[in-house]
């Protein structure tokens, strides 16, 4: 999966699941300001996100930071490296 | 009044499906996939489009929620209540269901049962599947700030809720509830009639002749599911804002047959219909119409026809719409009272259908097959369920004073 694919990817699940515009998903929203999510929608992001990508994100310490979409994109863009990474050296 | 039945959102939509002599019963994939399952046939509620309900409320609610959130938003657009009578604390909620959100369980159980993990829980599933789930989300979506109660007593919790809410009135607690019963239907549902067998099997390739209450070729209960709400109120505070008063809660009576939970006892069913009527002091010649419960399993409705003729007599009429609706569950109780409001109203009876030869057994009490004219002054509304819950409302025209 290539970059543009995987924030295409985050995009699309996260409008379904919290019934959001598309044309809004944009990566300088503000996830609380603009896109009006609340502290038990960050915790069924990770769960979309966990199925969308069959990555464990639940214990991911940098969840916790995520202010902006593009802070997520480029979270889940990391987390594809590592793995790819481990894939690689295995 | 507010209604989400199998025939559709309203109560204009049951009402008049009823009146036509409808029937909401059809073969359901979800039973025919299953095996083991012997009944085919269900009353399920048409596709509703939830979209109306703010996400933020809607994402806590499993469809039984959904549904008793759009029945309780006709039911106080018709009852006039506006934002600052929902808002006040003298105004609270009493909706029940037969248990929370089997879907939802399943759902958790899908993935837990296979990892042992909690990776894939997420925030909302616990407020889909708590005892009092309906009671909650509803009151949450209404912006409610009075008391909650969430009574649960399977197939009578509708009447069980609605009579609960009268007595919290009478006693000065509240001036204005919004109750009544609300499930959707699970295959674990129809299972259990299943099991018991106490579901229509016979009828698979026929759905449209299927549940035959006090028929004589009857052979057990349809499932179905729905919400039916209805605001109860202070007949003070009814009167000083101008309310259309549709009927007065003179009675209610709740009890328990100890005999056993899931065959019916005469004796019990005829003393909750007396304790009923004596709560509202109405003689027993004075019930215009009885709304049965029957389901049409082969024991229920000869227990309710031989209770009903003991403790009311056979000169009024008694009809059940399980035939058109099947039992809608917790929904059952306050989705037939609404019906039978509107017959009150209109002074009309609608007849049991698919009763074609009445069950000798079934015949102490009048059971008319036609639609008949009458005045309706007192009604008297049953519901038993399994676990052995009698449960009986006798409801009045406002102005009612026999």
């Amino acid at each position: 999966m290539d970059d543009a694919t995987v924030v295409k990817t985050i995009n699309e699940s996260l409008a379904t699941e919290f019934e959001i515009d598309l044309e809004r998903m944009v990566p300088e929203a503000h996830l609380i300001e603009d896109l009006e999510f609340d502290s038990l929608d960050f915790v069924d992001m990770v769960v979309v996100l966990q199925k969308a990508f069959g990555v464990k994100l639940r214990n991911e310490p940098k969840v916790r930071e995520i202010r902006l979409l593009g802070d997520l994109h480029k979270l889940i863009l990391e987390k594809k490296r590592e793995l790819e990474q481990q894939q690689s050296e295995s | 009044m507010g209604a989400v039945s199998p025939f559709g959102v309203g109560v204009p939509v049951l009402w008049e499906s009823l009146l036509r002599g409808d029937t909401a019963v059809s073969v359901c994939e979800m039973l025919q996939a299953m095996e083991g399952m012997r009944t085919h046939v269900a009353a399920l509620v048409p596709e509703i489009d939830a979209r109306s309900i703010d996400r933020k409320k809607r994402r806590y609610m499993s469809n039984m929620s959904i549904y008793a959130t759009v029945a309780a938003r006709e039911a106080c657009a018709a009852a006039g209540l506006d934002e600052s009578v929902l808002a006040s604390p003298r105004t609270g909620v009493c909706v029940g269901s037969t248990t929370g959100s089997t879907q939802e369980t399943e759902e958790f159980f899908e993935s837990f049962v296979l990892e042992r993990s909690l990776d894939w829980m997420k925030s909302t599933h616990f407020f889909k599947i708590m005892n009092h789930s309906c009671a909650s989300n509803l009151a949450q979506a209404l912006g409610v700030r009075g008391r909650v109660l969430a009574p649960s007593a399977a197939c009578a919790t509708g009447t069980v809720a609605a009579g609960t809410a009268a007595e919290v009135i009478a006693l000065g607690r509240q001036d204005v509830m919004v109750c009544g019963g609300a499930d959707e239907l699970h295959p674990l549902t129809v299972a259990v009639f299943d099991t018991l067998e106490a579901s229509s099997t016979g009828y698979n390739e026929r759905a449209d002749e299927t549940p035959r209450p006090f028929d004589r070729d009857r052979d057990g209960i349809v499932c179905g599911e729905g919400a039916g709400i209805v605001v109860l109120e202070n007949m003070e505070h009814a009167m000083s804002r101008g309310a259309d008063i549709l009927g007065e809660v003179r009675g209610f009576a709740l009890s328990n047959s100890p005999e056993s939970v899931a065959h019916p006892s005469v004796s019990s069913m005829a003393s909750c219909l007396r304790l009923a009527l004596e709560d509202a002091e109405v003689a027993a010649d004075a019930v215009d119409y009885v709304n049965a419960h029957a389901t049409a399993t082969l024991h229920g409705d000869v227990a309710e026809a031989c209770a009903i003729a003991e403790a009311i007599g056979d000169a009024c009429p008694v009809s059940s719409l399980k035939g058109h609706l099947a039992h809608t569950m917790a929904a059952s109780g306050v989705l037939e009272l609404i019906a039978t409001l509107r017959m009150m109203r209109e002074n009309v009876v609608i007849p049991t259908r698919n009763l074609t030869n009445i069950d000798k057994k079934c015949a102490a009490v009048e059971l008319p097959v036609e639609p008949r004219s009458a005045e309706l002054s007192c009604i008297v509304k049953n519901s038993f369920a399994l676990g052995g819950v009698n449960s009986t409302l006798v409801v009045c025209k406002g102005a009612y004073d026999g």
